[in-house]
């Protein structure tokens, strides 16, 4: 049943055809898809990044621990400072707080750092760097590097880039996952899975269903070339009882979740159409939907829905199968 | 003995990081998942020797995979925790300066009762005694709401109590703050909040 509701959606959105029909909610959708094996795979492809959420909470403790500390420190009046061989960032003769007069320091630099500093000094930075990434990234917003430096580098920014490399390399041998630079201007990271999703992995972890909303878009949006006019989508959407007007059960604010949401996580890009009265927009796939998220897949799935060979669709396939993964996919639209 | 870590461990290590806490069978099963998925082999006695391989590389970090036991079952568990004690954590946390002051209120009210439970009538009437910015009662109810949710706490009948990622986390905190308060079961040598019988 669930498939052949969601496959009357995909037919509806990219074929002159128009099938009308009532049709369960994303959210009934999204829960039916992954219990439906042929499903699993794309969607928990998403999923992936949900599953930083409850680490922030493992931090409660941590502040608890600090508080025993400081209440103890103050009952036997002791002061314990830390073991250091020196004072780390002598080097910076000012203090330096906004990114704009961050620049990166040059190789020899860093040498000359990291030569005043012990093993363990650039350990503990690195392990704190790591775990405001970790913390931070589950909100899926991309972290600036200047909230980076201000808050957690702090005196160690004249050896920032050995950091982010030690980082780098714990995130992708440890945890599995890649540190990205998604904007050279800005300066500012995701976190994203290395790994692929397997079938099963659900048992343990329910889906979110935000993400089965989340998808249902990136395929139309791809299936359509890669740029779709918002009516488009809240169209389809209201057509899966998932009415932008209306509070949803499920997502709440639904246009505030995919307008603002989305985009600030960088899932989708939400464009304003120039000269139109009143104002429209388009969809496209964000910076994240592309690191993450692979179209081939997504075409994978969608033969699978339609029992078709993804090369049918012979454009979506030459531009899912065109450029390699790690690389930015292209969002010009071919209507 | 720590072997290097593999896909397996990683992709074991990224479910923990969402559920935060599994019981022993999930445990198991999840460890013969990720070694199926890589191709690794997989000894059911070998979990624990598994997890200490995470938990070596997980040690720089502050983080840990550690077992506990559900006072209610008497179950084993896994938690991931967190054991870092610098400035970032706190600002990392996703609880907000005066959550955790109430959170840490109401451990102190649940460590001070003889049957280890706090209500939330009393919860609420410790917002009055917070330094931080005051709660109104909409928003205690919501946090305590979360804190079940997050699993930290348990709610039954309008009590609440530790659950048991809260206390396999809290127990170095916990052992410290109330050194005299805190009762020992004497058999396992473990924190026993709610008096039960020993299994």
């Amino acid at each position: 049943m669930s498939v052949h509701c969601f496959h009357m959606l995909l037919v509806t959105s990219w074929s002159p055809v128009y099938i009308s029909s009532s049709l369960p909610s994303v959210w009934l959708l999204a829960y039916l898809i992954t219990t439906t094996r042929l499903f699993l795979f794309p969607l928990l492809l998403l999923d992936l990044h949900t599953w930083l959420v409850l680490l922030p909470s493992c931090s409660v403790s941590g502040h608890l621990q600090r508080v025993a500390m400081t209440q103890r420190r103050r009952l036997s009046n002791t002061q314990n400072s830390p073991q250091s061989r020196q004072q780390p960032g002598t080097l910076m003769a000012q203090e330096e707080d906004d990114d704009s007069t961050f620049t990166q320091p040059s190789t020899s630099q860093v040498q000359r750092g990291l030569e005043k500093l012990t093993p363990a000094q650039v350990e503990q930075k690195t392990a704190e760097v790591v775990q405001y990434f970790l913390v931070k990234d589950q909100k899926k917003i991309p972290i600036r590097r200047a909230d980076l430096v201000k808050h957690v580098v702090k005196d160690y920014r004249n050896i920032y880039p050995e950091i982010i490399k030690r980082a780098e390399r714990t995130f992708d041998q440890v945890f599995g996952l890649k540190l990205v630079e998604i904007d050279t201007k800005s300066h500012s990271y995701i976190l994203i899975n290395k790994m692929e999703p397997v079938v099963g992995a659900s048992i343990i972890n329910p889906t979110n269903p935000k993400m089965g909303l989340l998808f249902v878009i990136l395929s139309i949006i791809f299936m359509k070339g890669g740029l779709v006019r918002e009516n488009l989508i809240w169209s389809t959407l209201k057509k899966l009882r998932v009415d932008p007007g209306e509070k949803h059960e499920e997502f709440g604010d639904v246009r505030k979740v995919v307008t603002d949401e989305f985009v600030r996580q960088r899932y989708l890009e939400y464009v304003r159409i120039p000269h139109t009265e009143p104002v429209e927009h388009e969809f496209r796939w964000g910076q994240r939907a592309d690191k993450e998220v692979s179209k081939a897949k997504i075409l994978e799935f969608m033969g699978q829905l339609h029992e078709q060979d993804p090369q049918s669709w012979s454009q979506q396939y030459r531009e899912a199968h065109s450029t390699p993964s790690s690389s930015q996919a292209s969002t010009s639209s071919q209507r | 003995m720590s072997r290097q870590m593999g896909d397996s461990h990683r992709r074991f290590l990224q479910t923990m990081m969402v559920s935060g806490i599994v019981d022993e069978q999930e445990a198991r099963t999840l460890y013969k998942h990720c070694c199926e998925t890589h191709n690794t082999q997989c000894a059911p006695d070998k979990l624990d020797d598994f997890i200490d391989t995470i938990n070596s590389k997980l040690q720089p970090m502050f983080m840990q995979i550690r077992k506990g036991m559900s006072e209610d079952s008497g179950q084993q568990y896994y938690a991931l925790v967190n054991m870092s004690e610098t400035e970032v954590t706190r600002m990392s946390s996703d609880y907000a300066d005066n959550e955790l002051e109430l959170f840490r209120k109401t451990i102190e009210l649940i460590m001070g009762a003889e049957n280890g439970k706090a209500s939330s009538t009393d919860i609420l009437n410790s917002v009055d005694s917070m330094t931080t910015k005051k709660m109104k009662k909409s928003e205690t109810e919501h946090l305590l709401n979360r804190l079940v949710h997050d699993k930290w706490l348990c709610e039954k009948r309008g009590e609440y109590t530790l659950s048991t990622r809260c206390i396999i986390e809290m127990e170095p905190y916990i052992r410290e703050m109330y050194q005299d308060q805190v009762k020992v079961c004497h058999i396992c040598h473990n924190i026993a909040f709610q008096q039960r019988k020993h299994r």
